[in-house]
């Protein structure tokens, strides 16, 4: 019932939002995003699952109901959160209520529309995270698209129409790819409903028969390149993330935020549950093209991300690059591993949100982003110098931080991992990313925040709005207690993880 | 306890048209377009009502499957399934109407010919023999054309409706050719016994019946502006009246579909005219070439009501899918669910297609123009409409805001489990093509600027409810999808 009533509440608030003048949009939205989130921390203190919601644990907060009958297939509402899902709802809830206080300064016109459409992503993320069921979960899936399209197109920069069709087009293309290549796996199978743990168990007990003439095997491997591919897209994985950049640097800052804070998990969550869930032995057999994918993403990402001038660009080229190392975590299928690359979801989730809010302060402020025209700014504005520095070290993985936990157990897992071939020169080379992007993060912060002073811009460099101050402080904060207590989640998501090992054959 | 006659919609929709001229007869010039427009609505509505019923009564399930007129025509679950869409559409489009046809003349002959053109399409969805096919194909398309050219000092309308009408006919021509070979052939008209015919003919007469076959197809490619016949469907949808341009390509499109599903089905069973025709074949070709030309041609236009016009085309080709998915080696659930599956779609394109074309009527209404350009800023006037023109559009796209998403997906889904997985690739890119111009009117209206203030008129009351109850429809069946797909899967099954 708590997940229904969560998802209830957040599309109510979202339409409450929307009617209300511009003046109090701002504050009712925030006002209102608290319930979620207090609904989610709720989810989270009362949680009593255990194992893997897609192999046959106890799923927490569970509800299946009817939905359509087609034929002979059952279309079913089934939603209900394992560890893995529980961590990604605090996330987004947690995110979404910071990401509406930092949007108090930056947006300044048709605020009702503004917040309502943050609160309908909201209502459809959970939606995503917490969906069992295929088609409820492809509703939320793709109803995402539709918020995320008007905040871009709406709200954004210069080239915000360009940006957001893109985005728009291309990651539709992905869910149309994906939904194929699924949906010739289920009817491989002899089951009749889309529900998700059904079909999981299914494929585990090898039910999976030929269809027009495909066979098992081929229907198996065409069906993980399919939604490999969709998936994809949406993490962004080189060569699939061309939409990324222009999204992020067109869309407003508290857009970016939710973007890649919690947009860009989806594709590792869905590649999670439906990849590595679904088909182990396919992810096995392409083991070293993902691991090199994941590699390229680590390395490219962040040699692009080197190449900026914008900080806002670097904060996105380096999303790429985190999200390689989650691929590669995931790759390890080991407990380390794959319980690293979910815990990594969310602590980039929260660090590269803090990042982008940073950046936003900074430019709420002096109304420019470029590196180059901006000097020495700690003087003038500590507070979020120092949030700002705390961060890029978040990044870097430095202990304390949420970061380091997640890219810690990552590497653990990928160094030791046996389904990988060649794991330690995978793991060797992904690990040099970190110095690169140690390099670009220092480089940018001793250029912007520290030296003598000085600012090409019209506007005075004086502290940052005291409500967006309050969002990044919290926001570290946040990470430093993930950073410090990682068992706050990682038990659970370890619960929730080590099933999927069982069957990957990495345990 | 009362039994209805199992034509009650069909009846409906004829004694509604007759009370409308008998009304105008009575009070002549009386202009009382509230009270003619009243009657055509309740008219309507009592027809979706009663087929809505008929449906959850279960009437026309196996194994009792009615035949009235000595078989002439047939009452199944899917001639009441598409009754239905009929009558819904008939309603939605006589209401906006109200407010459309203010200030024009001969009032009660436009509700009349509407109405007229709705008792066509619902004798197309229980004709059982070609005669009546013909006869109901005939009477489903002379008003059409008349409404088409219903603004009758407008050029373009004119023009409109004189090239329907000549394409119209000339396909007419060819498809009653294709039915006296087909006669010639088999020496029936019943569509069971022609396909008892087929299976056992002689070998000798095999390419004439296969040229009355792809006669008749020709007629139904016209009647559902399918590739290579949808030529005059760009020129009368953006002529005729928006109204009518909804209700053509929503109604006339799906009655040409029920046609099509009934008789090719029926008669022409697969591996009877394996060696002749094998029309699934053919359709599989044509439902590609549809939909990729539709999309393509529709990404191109500045004209909001041309894009329409040829989106309309591209979502024939989806539609056409479950026809040419039949081909496939699919047991009969299989068939079932992609047949299923694209009445599903005809059905919730229904409600979203009208209201798209009903928006761009409310444009006409106010003035403004039909350019995506006219568009721009039209959110800040007109908010309520907007969300319903977003509806509509996010929905006819496939994105889950409105039933579009379930009943395209299902359509691949189907095409997949039939083996054409390439097939709904195909749709994908199309789709995704879709996409991209659907959202161009979704951009102008709420993220353009208006190169110059412009200011609506008032608020028309019958089109705004029209528009908005299409998009609470097409929202809803989101959520209540499931008497849909039952019945329409229920519907193809029968048919099967």
């Amino acid at each position: 019932m708590l997940i229904e009533v969560l998802l209830l509440v957040t599309v109510l608030s979202a339409i409450a939002v929307m009617v209300v003048d511009d003046e109090i949009a701002g504050r009712l939205a925030f006002g209102l995003s608290l319930l979620p989130l207090a609904g989610s921390l709720l989810m989270y203190s009362g949680f009593d699952g255990s194992g893997n919601a897609l192999l046959g644990g106890d799923i927490a907060y569970q509800t299946k109901a009817e939905w359509i009958t087609v034929g002979p297939y059952d279309l079913g509402y089934h939603v209900g959160v394992d560890g893995i899902g529980l961590a990604l709802v605090v996330l987004t809830t947690l995110l979404m209520t910071l990401a509406i206080l930092s949007s108090w300064t930056p947006i300044d016109e048709r605020q009702s529309q503004f917040y309502g459409l943050m609160l309908f992503m909201e209502a459809s993320l959970i939606g995503v995270f917490t969906a069992l069921d295929f088609f409820a979960w492809f509703v939320a899936w793709e109803f995402v698209l539709v918020p995320m399209y008007f905040l871009i197109a709406i709200w954004g920069g210069p080239r915000r129409k360009y940006a957001a069709i893109k985005f728009f087009v291309y990651t539709n293309v992905a869910s149309l790819v994906m939904f194929i290549g699924f949906i010739a796996l289920v009817f491989g199978l002899p089951v009749q409903s889309l529900d998700l743990p059904t079909i999981t168990q299914s494929l585990q007990a090898g039910e999976l028969g030929s269809l027009g003439g495909i066979s098992a095997d081929t229907l198996r491997a065409i069906a993980f390149i399919a939604m490999f591919a969709g998936f994809a897209v949406k993490v962004p994985m080189v060569p699939f993330h061309t939409w990324l950049p222009d999204a992020h640097v067109e869309a407003p800052t508290p857009v970016s935020v939710i973007l890649a804070g919690v947009l860009l998990k989806m594709g590792t969550y869905a590649m999670l549950r439906f990849n590595f869930t679904m088909l182990p032995g396919q992810a096995r057999d392409f083991a070293i093209p993902i691991a090199v994918l994941a590699v390229i993403s680590v390395i490219y990402g962040a040699m692009l991300a080197m190449a900026q001038q914008d900080l806002k660009r670097i904060v996105a080229y380096s999303s790429i690059s985190s999200m390689g190392y989650v691929l590669l975590g995931l790759i390890a299928y080991n407990l380390y591993g794959v319980g690293g690359a979910t815990f990594q979801m969310v602590a980039h989730g929260l660090i590269s949100g803090l990042m982008f809010m940073s950046v936003g302060v900074i430019y709420n402020v002096a109304h420019t982003r470029m590196v180059g025209d901006l000097s020495g700014l700690a003087d003038r504005m500590p507070v979020t110098a120092t949030v700002f520095t705390a961060a890029a070290f978040g990044y870097m993985g430095l202990p304390l931080m949420a970061g380091f936990a997640g890219e810690l157990y990552i590497f653990l897992g990928a160094m030791q991992s046996t389904v990988l071939p060649y794991a330690q020169l995978f793991t060797a080379v992904a690990m040099f990313g970190i110095v690169i992007v140690a390099g670009y993060l220092l480089f940018a912060m001793q250029r912007v925040l520290f030296g003598p002073f000085r600012a090409d811009t019209d506007y005075d460099i004086v502290p940052a709005a005291v409500h967006d101050q309050i969002s990044i402080v919290v926001l570290i904060l946040v990470i430093v207690l993930f950073g410090v207590v990682p068992d706050l989640l990682y038990v659970n998501i370890q619960d929730a993880v080590r099933p999927i090992l069982a069957i990957g054959g990495g345990l | 306890m009362v039994e209805l006659p199992y034509l009650t919609p069909q009846y409906l929709f004829g004694l509604t048209a007759l009370v409308l001229l008998v009304v105008d007869t009575i009070v002549p010039w009386s202009r009382r377009n509230d009270l003619l427009a009243g009657i055509a609505t309740l008219g309507s509505l009592a027809v979706a009502g009663t087929s809505a019923w008929f449906l959850a009564a279960g009437t026309g399930l196996q194994p009792h499957v009615p035949e009235v007129f000595a078989g002439m025509l047939v009452v199944d679950q899917m001639s009441l399934f598409f009754t239905f869409i009929f009558g819904s559409v008939a309603a939605l489009v006589v209401v906006a109407s109200y407010d459309y046809l203010e200030g024009q003349a001969n009032l009660a002959e436009y509700y009349a010919l509407v109405i007229l053109a709705a008792t066509g399409m619902s004798l197309m969805a229980v004709a059982n023999n070609l005669a009546t096919v013909f006869v109901s194909l005939e009477l489903a398309s002379l008003p059409s054309y008349g409404l088409v050219a219903y603004l009758k000092t407008n050029k373009g309308s004119v023009e409109a409706g004189l090239k329907y009408f000549l394409i119209g006919a000339l396909s007419s021509a060819i498809m009653v050719y294709g039915i006296s070979l087909i006669y010639g052939v088999t020496g029936t008209l019943h569509l069971s016994v022609i396909a008892e015919a087929v299976a056992g003919l002689a070998s000798g007469s095999q390419g004439l019946l296969g040229l009355g076959l792809l006669l008749l197809l020709g007629g139904f490619l016209f009647k559902t502006a399918s590739v290579p016949f949808h030529f005059w469907a760009p020129e009368a949808y953006e002529g005729a009246p928006a109204p009518i341009s909804g209700f053509l390509s929503s109604a006339s499109k799906a009655a040409g579909f029920a046609l099509a599903f009934r008789v090719l089905v029926e008669a022409f069973p697969i591996e009877a005219v394996a060696t002749t025709v094998p029309w699934a074949w053919i359709l599989v070709i044509i439902s590609v070439v549809t939909m990729t030309l539709g999309n393509f041609a529709a990404a191109t236009q500045e004209n909001v009501k041309r894009m329409l016009a040829y989106s309309s085309v591209g979502h024939a080709g989806y539609v056409l899918i479950g026809l040419a998915a039949l081909a496939g080696t699919g047991d009969i659930a299989t068939d079932a669910l992609v047949l299923g599956a694209a009445m599903m779609h005809l059905l919730v394109y229904g409600f979203m297609n009208t209201g798209a074309f009903l928006f761009v009527s409310l444009g006409e209404y106010w003035g403004i123009g039909r350019t995506f350009e006219d568009y721009n800023g039209l959110a800040k006037h007109a908010p309520f409409a907007s969300v319903a023109m977003t509806v509509f559009m996010f929905s006819l796209a496939g994105l889950p805001v409105g039933g579009g998403f379930l009943s395209k997906y299902i359509l691949f889904a189907g095409a997949v489990q039939a083996g054409f997985w390439w097939l709904a690739a195909i749709a994908a890119v199309n789709s995704a093509l879709s996409l991209f111009y659907y959202t161009r009117v979704v951009k102008a209206i709420w993220i353009e600027e208006p190169a110059e203030p412009f200011d609506i008129g008032s608020t028309p009351t019958g089109i705004y409810v029209a528009v908005i109850g299409a998009a609470l429809v097409t929202v809803a069946l989101l959520f209540a999808f499931d008497p849909v797909a039952e019945a329409a899967f229920d519907a193809a099954r029968v048919l099967l």
